[in-house]
């Protein structure tokens, strides 16, 4: 079996169990209508979704862009008190961010991606739907019980059919937000583990006592302060 | 011959571009098996391109589609995944 077949089956069930058919064929029209305007409120929640995670992460990404300026503050100062050792070390710190942040921002791309497919699939099911209550209208006035059978057959597995697309585009979008969301659930809980000390891999490391040596030579040394940011305005900052 | 494309739409593709279709769909099922990405991007690129090749029907037709392919960038690991499901 090749893709193409496989699909086309997956798919055809998945139209098959969208739409009901009644008894009564102007049943199945109504039925079929209201079916349709609930998975465009669907589509209209998965949007949301989509746009709230994607906030939810870019607000990460400044908190890790202030930890990565942090860091390279924290290397600077280190630099101009001629500690090469721990400016080494928060450069390293600083590098990880950076790394976590360059991860972050392909799947925030690939999110807004979803995002419009979602807005697309939404516009284009909307208008289907608008027409589907027309032409419900139309058969429902015009035609016998058996001619009307013919004409919602027709209507039915094509718009089926664009249901099932829909559905599909919605489950894509939401996998892909879940695995983004539990991403960013665990950088969430590595920044606020690191938050008071940002210390970024806390359990193995020494992260602690640089910090505080950092932050003595920061209290203790302020001629290198400000020794440093005279470097830095006479453009001689990562010279020591 | 109409041809549904996932989360893009419908396209009536000649039929004599039928045996086109099925030669990528065999090469592209033998990069699924080979497990590579690459070739399977560059052969199902070329068998979406030739389902586009066809008019695409207007949004307020209701018609059955003949065959469905998966979205234009399904990945290798998704089209794995469909012969699970």
């Amino acid at each position: 079996m090749g893709l193409i077949a496989r699909v086309s089956t997956i798919f055809k069930s998945k139209v098959n169990n969208i739409l009901d058919k009644a008894e009564d064929p102007r049943e199945t029209l109504e039925y079929s209508y209201q079916k349709q305007v609930e998975q465009l409120q669907q589509v209209r929640r998965g949007v949301a979704e989509v746009v709230t995670s994607k906030k939810r992460i870019e607000l990460q990404l400044n908190k890790l862009q202030q930890m990565a300026s942090q860091w390279d503050h924290d290397a600077r100062d280190a630099v101009s008190a001629g500690r090469d050792d721990l400016a080494q070390e928060a450069l390293t710190r600083k590098q990880g961010v950076v790394g976590q942040m360059q991860g972050l921002e392909t799947q925030i791309a690939d999110l807004e991606k979803e995002e419009h497919r979602l807005q697309d699939a939404q516009q284009k099911l909307s208008l289907k739907v608008e027409t589907f209550r027309t032409q419900k209208e139309v058969i429902k006035a015009q035609y016998s019980a058996a001619q009307a059978q013919v004409k919602i057959g027709e209507a039915f597995s094509g718009l089926g059919e664009d249901m099932a697309d829909v559905n599909m585009a919605l489950q894509r979008a939401q996998d892909k937000t879940q695995s983004l969301q539990a991403r960013a659930q665990a950088i969430d809980s590595l920044s606020e583990a690191s938050s008071s000390t940002l210390q970024l891999d806390a359990a193995h490391s020494s992260g602690d006592s640089i910090r505080d040596e950092l932050n003595r030579l920061k209290g203790s040394s302020s001629v290198t302060d400000e020794l440093a940011k005279l470097k830095e305005e006479m453009g001689k900052g990562e010279s020591s | 011959m109409i041809v549904r494309i996932l989360a893009e739409g419908q396209y009536d593709v000649d039929g004599v571009k039928l045996d086109e279709i099925q030669r990528l769909d065999d090469e592209v099922m033998q990069a699924i098996m080979n497990d590579d990405e690459k070739h399977f991007h560059v052969l199902y690129e070329e068998l979406v391109a030739l389902a586009r090749s066809g008019s695409p029907l207007n949004l307020d037709d209701f018609v059955e589609s003949d065959i469905i392919l998966p979205a234009a960038d399904t990945s290798l690991a998704e089209a794995k995944k469909m012969f699970s499901e």
